[in-house]
């Protein structure tokens, strides 16, 4: 629930919502820093008590860092010797009682002890603010009481200034008083800035004294009736007045200072503010206080993420377009260093450039730096602005907001409500040499991208092709097609759309293929796929595979979302936002409720037994549903018709487990421009056992996987082996097989479903081995092979677990346990990188990242050398208030040092980072008490 | 023509020969050392008889008495291994065959009958009423019991003949806990059972196959650690040729003795009559090559009878060829001879010469059977089917 960070001794004291205090320290093991679990304390008790003695309210590290000041809901506060683990002071609520001047002892308690704050100067005294509102400054040597500040209301946060004489406190009914120590007879009426009408509790007050003037921060304390559901922080200095509008709750913020020890003065420069899906940090010596881009903790899901896809090894000319352009985006942040640095990362420099493309709800695309350790964020494109959304049309309200009253301005860049859901990404298709993307979005558009430095304004050409082959019999149940934007539309640097093909019927993207080499685009959908000629501009061929049964696949998947208007969207999430405000203290109505679920969960298997699932046993039928999905499209120069000629040609599996394949005849260079191209109906194999089809590929004369197009010709790959056979691979769910080309006989298979039950959800062709030659055969696949880098595929199944298999003997060479089967929407993110890597989503914000191989590896090694003064320099550490969760700077180094190891373990030597952002709210705690709980 | 052969029936190195054709006799003699194949023995008893395009059925009376069938190479070396000194030859017609004829005891009762003693006849099963039952050849196998000789009496494993049915195999599972006796005692753990068996299913059907039975394997691998959805899982990648081992709901762990007899035969086959059984069809000769395409009789478990992926050919016209590829694979000799015409068709009937017409009536059969496996939406292409390695549409 709370954490304080002991300055300079690499330690973190934490109060778990067990009442239990949890001691850990950054300890170095073989080179590297890791979090280690020290010690428990719980507050001493006699038998019998009631619980609230024991339960901590309110934690306060001294100035020195040897001792914790521990507040109790019963009013105690209790000191704790953290050098010795002792306590060694107590001063009960009766001793603080009778210690008050008789005018304020009114035979009540003083309530919870709600904060405690140390003297910023002397460290003699305590200031000890209880619930109902009342302020103690106790002597600790004397063990007297020093002063008293009569406070009225329910109180929430105490902030004392630096120069030691001024005390701030926030009440719960949005208003906030100063007390000024030095001149004991002044006292200021409590001020409700955002009053006259009842007011949402202010939760945390910060208020500096600066050169001339004041800076007043804090959260919440928004009018309950109009903006009771805004999550903002509010900044006043001088007479700039900004409330931070935030789209999540707000957990705790801090500024960081640039004051320099012994100074009276206060120097807020950035206020840091955590709220529940990001980190934001704002720039506060700046004019307007633009925001800061974060280095790393990017927030991954400001849209929710629809898919990724993953490009290793960036030509270095692209990544430079690629990072230039996201630098002009960047341009409104502000350019101040990021505040937070610490540490010493120990990490390999990156050996490649890759990207990590992620698609969004909102029909943008991210592209994230995932070479190193944290994924940082390096570019963003919209498609959005392509197409007429409903979203173009100006929201009035929005208007009102702005210029009034309070002073509201939206920052973060979390927004999961998107306006269109047809908008979204479903497919993405990067060729790194030619910079062409292909993005594929949930309403049939499949836009072709170049990049361009500047920013232009042209037409986007756009074409319409009909999957059903203008079939009549059936009707398109689902949403409407995406209109795109007539006439010139402006468009930043960056990827810019060169023209747009739509699918009709409109249905969500399934497949996608782009081929730079040929300039060609093919997709799918579950009616069909298409062949489109990028260079011509010129639809090339259309395939129905619908089957004429399948009722289902005409209605679009998004039929009952675009329902959802906007007005539906903003009552969920005022829904959603009182769900979130959460009590501060679990009250005993919410212990009875836990009790209740556990007693129904224990009640839940003979509920079981009564109704137990079935499932049904039959095989696969053309009539199923989807059977005409289009699972993947792959364009191959290989032996299609005989053995004697290869060329070009095109592959498209589908859901029944269906191959087709067409060659193309495309024109020499030269006739480019004039000669159409043709494609050829070639061959269609029905997989007996009818299971979609996840991934195609044809391996050379020398089993090894077709270059990607344009590699050869950048001297990046050998040339295929043309003389030998090929060989064609086809990955369905259930089994693996091997084909010979251009006959089509099976060479080799694998029966995966058939021998243990699981499925085949994701397989990649990954190249293994190290590069300099000497073979990793300590754990892995082991790669046997006299060339340094074999290939081998490798699949994630159903069961959560990975494997790999040879190539072309198709044997079970290695499996590890990855996920959990549960796990459906991690399952399903899952990308492989083409060196054996993979991410997936552990959360819709956090990616998971591991490896098969042995040879590439993302590994966080890092160090702090928390004693040494100039690491207790970089960390400035910030003046604490036990107020809900804490955020220091070396909060962010700590989660992320933590770097937990896969907890699933999927090789001994590969580690598995967790990067992200977020990872401070409360299910970092909740995973702290989970360790906790393992180790005793 | 018989005299001719009687004439030799006197060398100890040859089998005399006595057929029998409705009230007709014909002798002749066969070399015992080299008896030759059944195909030209068929063709010989056709012509002994002058019957050289009726469909015959040859039978044969062995040292027990007993009507036994020849109808392949094997039990043909059999009849005549066995002979001694005269093999005793019954041919009848196809069409009026009396199929409860073979059997026990089936030529005693019948010569019983036929050497005077009319009155006895009587007390006899009178002769049924003629029914239009098949041969087993013309029986598609639908579901099995096999391995009994090495299962335990309490298990039972079941084949069930998904392929060329169009019945939907109709079961449901369900988890559940089964008792198990460990060294530790009974102990409770958890298991997979049947759920529900839908009417008209193949599952129900057989009757081989009961709610409540626990489910121990599928296709020979254990169950046991696996959740739901993997054993549902298997059993669909299985479903072409599922083979479900169970344990019974009457044969558990303290319950009663169980029905299930202990048979001396390692497999009990229970058949049904196909849908698709075009006529009563007696395919003389070797088990034929193709034979899985419409899965007619596919014996044990080969795994490759599983896996016949269809592979169209885009031709240079419209024309595409229908390719199993697991056959050609299997097959086909030199890799080469891949596109058969009509010629080889031509090819194939001179060297089936004997029984040409069967063999066109299994092909169509078999192209049928095919075109039903293989049919998409949307594809209305002309199919014709060949044997063996090809297939051309």
């Amino acid at each position: 629930m709370q954490l304080h960070f002991l300055p300079g001794q690499g330690r973190i004291v934490a109060l778990l919502d067990n009442s239990i205090i949890s001691l850990w320290e950054v300890l170095d093991k073989g080179g590297q820093s890791e979090l280690t679990h020290i010690q428990d304390f719980t507050l001493p008790c006699q038998p019998g008590a009631l619980p609230s003695v024991s339960r901590p309210t309110a934690l306060c590290v001294s100035a020195t860092g040897d001792k914790l000041y521990i507040g109790s809901e019963a009013g105690s506060v209790h000191v704790l010797q953290l050098s010795s683990s002792k306590f060694d002071d107590v001063l009960s609520q009766e001793g603080a009682l009778q210690s008050l001047p008789e005018e304020y002892r009114v035979g009540k308690a003083l309530g919870a002890v709600e904060a405690i704050r140390e003297d910023p100067c002397t460290s003699t005294s305590i200031l000890m603010g209880y619930t109902r509102g009342l302020l103690l400054l106790w002597d600790l040597n004397r063990r007297c009481l020093q002063r008293c500040l009569p406070g009225t209301q329910q109180l929430e946060s105490v902030h004392w200034s630096r120069s030691g004489q001024q005390v701030t406190c926030s009440y719960s009914d949005g208003s906030y008083q100063e007390w000024s120590l030095d001149d004991s007879e002044e006292q200021k009426v409590p001020s409700l800035l955002y009053g006259p009408y009842p007011c949402k509790a202010i939760t945390k007050i910060q208020r500096f004294i600066t050169s001339g003037c004041t800076f007043v921060v804090f959260s919440g304390g928004m009018p309950r009736a109009s903006f009771g559901d805004r999550h903002c922080v509010t900044v006043m200095h001088e007479r700039e007045h900004v409330a931070f509008d935030f789209t999540s709750r707000v957990v705790d913020f801090f500024t960081v200072s640039g004051a320099k020890p012994g100074t009276v003065l206060d120097e807020p420069k950035v206020l840091v503010v955590l709220v529940e899906e990001e980190l934001v940090a704002i720039d506060l010596m700046a004019p307007g206080w633009p925001s800061l881009t974060p280095p790393y903790l990017a927030s991954l899901h400001s849209s929710a993420i629809t898919c990724s896809h993953h490009v290793s090894a960036i030509p270095s000319k692209l990544w430079e377009r690629i990072v230039a352009c996201g630098v002009q985006q960047k341009e409104k942040h502000s350019s101040a260093e990021w505040p937070i640095n610490g540490g010493v990362i120990k990490s390999q420099q990156r050996t490649s450039r890759d990207l990590l493309l992620t698609g969004h709800e909102d029909g943008s695309v991210r592209f994230w730096d995932a070479s190193g350790v944290a994924l940082q964020p390096l570019y963003k494109l919209s498609t959005a602005s392509v197409f007429v959304t409903e979203a173009d049309q100006p929201e009035p309200i929005q208007e009102t907001d702005e210029g009034h009253w309070p002073p509201f301005r939206k920052v973060g860049c979390f927004d999961p409500y998107s306006d269109d859901p047809r908008l979204g990404i479903q497919k993405i298709s990067l060729c790194k040499f030619s910079g062409q993307l292909a993005l594929a979005g949930s309403a049939g558009q499949v836009l072709l991208m170049e990049l361009n430095d500047e920013a232009t304004e042209h037409e986007i050409d756009t074409y319409t092709m009909d999957l059903l082959e203008e079939n009549e019999t059936f009707r398109w149940k689902g949403h409407d097609r995406l209109i795109v934007r007539s006439g010139s539309v402006p468009l930043p640097a960056g990827f810019q759309p060169q023209l747009v093909v739509q699918a009709m019927p409109p249905a969500s993207l399934t497949a996608l293929a782009l081929q730079a080499e040929w300039h060609l685009l093919a997709f799918g959908t579950s009616h069909g796929f298409a062949l489109f000629d990028c260079h011509q501009r010129k639809p090339v061929l259309t395939k129905c595979t619908l089957h004429p049964n399948d009722a289902l696949a005409l209605e679009g998947p998004l039929s009952r979302v675009k329902s959802l208007k906007k007005s539906l969207r903003q009552s969920f999430r005022r829904m959603r936002k009182s769900r979130t405000t959460a009590r501060k203290r679990p009250d005993p109505t919410t212990k009875v409720r836990e009790a209740n679920a556990r007693l129904s969960e224990q009640d839940l298997p003979s509920e079981v037994e009564l109704a137990p699932v079935q499932r049904r046993v039959e095989a696969r039928s053309p009539d199923d549903s989807f059977t005409g999905m289009v699972k993947c499209l792959y364009f191959a120069d290989t032996f299609l018709r005989d053995g004697s000629h290869h060329g070009p040609s095109l592959w498209a599996g589908t859901n029944a487990g269906v191959v087709y394949a067409y060659s193309l005849e495309i024109p020499t260079p030269e006739h480019r421009n004039e000669q159409t191209i043709h494609a050829r109906f070639g061959k269609e194999i029905q997989l007996m056992h009818r299971a979609p089809v996840l991934a195609l590929a044809v391996l050379d004369g020398k089993s090894s996987p077709l270059p990607e197009p344009l590699e050869v010709l950048h001297d990046l790959a050998k040339s295929p082996d043309l003389h030998g056979h090929h060989s064609l691979l086809i990955v369905s769910e259930e089994q693996f097989k091997i084909f010979m080309l251009p006959k089509v006989n099976s060479k080799h298979k694998f029966k995966l479903t058939a021998t243990e039950g699981s499925r085949v959800r994701k397989a990649s062709l990954v190249w293994l081995g190290t590069p300099g030659g000497n073979l990793a055969g300590t754990s892995g696949i082991v790669t046997g092979n006299d060339e340094a880098v074999e290939t081998c595929l490798i699949c994630l199944t159903n069961q959560g677990d990975v494997h790999g298999y040879s190539l072309p003997s198709l044997r079970l060479q290695a499996r590890f346990s990855c996920m959990r089967k549960e796990d459906v929407t991690g399952i399903s993110s899952c990308v492989f990188t083409h060196t054996g890597q993979g991410f997936y989503l552990i959360s819709p914000s956090q990616f998971e990242r591991f490896s098969v191989s042995a040879a590439s590896i993302t590994e966080l090694l890092c160090s702090l050398q928390p004693r040494e003064p100039e690491a207790i320099h970089a960390f400035p550490i910030p003046e604490y208030s036990p107020t809900v969760n804490k955020v220091t700077p070396e909060d962010a180094v700590e989660t992320k040092k933590r770097g937990r190891v896969m907890e699933n373990a999927l090789l001994t030597d590969s580690r598995v980072l967790e990067e992200i952002q977020e990872t401070l709210n409360p299910s970092l705690l909740t995973k702290v008490d989970i360790d906790m709980n393992q180790n005793h | 023509m018989a005299k001719n052969h009687r004439g030799h029936a006197r060398h100890g190195s040859d089998i005399e020969v006595k057929s029998k054709f409705g009230a007709e006799f014909r002798r002749f003699s066969i070399l015992r050392a080299k008896p030759g194949r059944f195909d030209e023995f068929y063709q010989l008893v056709q012509h002994v008889h002058r019957v050289p395009t009726s469909e015959l059925i040859v039978g044969y009376a062995d040292v027990h008495g007993d009507l036994l069938p020849i109808n392949n190479d094997d039990n043909f070396l059999k009849a005549v291994s066995t002979a001694a000194p005269l093999l005793r030859v019954i041919v009848q017609r196809k069409e009026d065959a009396d199929y409860n004829a073979f059997g026990t005891n089936s030529t005693l009762r019948k010569r019983k009958g036929l050497t005077g003693f009319p009155g006895l006849l009587k007390t006899h099963e009178r002769p049924r009423p003629t029914r239009d039952i098949s041969l087993p050849q013309d029986f598609r196998p639908v579901s099995s019991i096999i391995d009994v000789d090495i299962l335990p009496e309490t298990v039972r494993r079941v084949k069930l003949y998904k392929q060329g049915s169009d019945r939907p195999l109709g079961f449901y599972i369900r988890d559940g806990t089964s008792l198990r006796v460990t060294p530790r005692g009974i102990e409770k753990a958890p298991a997979v059972f049947i759920s529900r068996l839908v009417p008209g299913g193949l599952a129900e059907s057989t009757g081989l196959i009961a709610v409540n039975d626990e489910v121990l394997e599928v296709n020979g691998i254990e169950v046991a650690g696996k959740t739901l959805d993997q054993v549902t899982d298997m059993m669909v990648a299985n479903s072409r040729n599922l083979i479900i081992t169970v344990r019974p709901v009457n044969q558990r762990v303290g319950g009663g003795s169980g029905t299930l007899t202990t048979a001396a035969a390692a497999v009990t086959t229970t058949t049904t009559m196909t849908t698709q059984s075009t006529n009563g069809l007696l395919l003389p000769g070797p088990p034929e090559p193709g034979s899985y395409v419409i899965g007619n009789f596919t014996d044990g478990d080969s795994e490759a009878e599983s896996d016949d992926d269809v592979i169209i050919e885009g031709g240079a016209g419209s024309l595409a060829e229908r390719i199993t590829a697991e056959d050609s694979e299997r097959a086909r000799p030199n890799g080469e001879a891949w596109l058969h015409s009509a010629s080889d068709q031509g090819l194939w009937s001179s060297e089936q010469a004997l029984n040409g017409s069967t063999r066109s009536e299994s092909e169509q059969q078999r192209a049928e059977a095919t075109a039903n496996a293989t049919t998409y939406g949307g594809h209305q292409r002309h199919s014709m089917e060949e044997d063996g390695t090809v297939i051309t549409l």
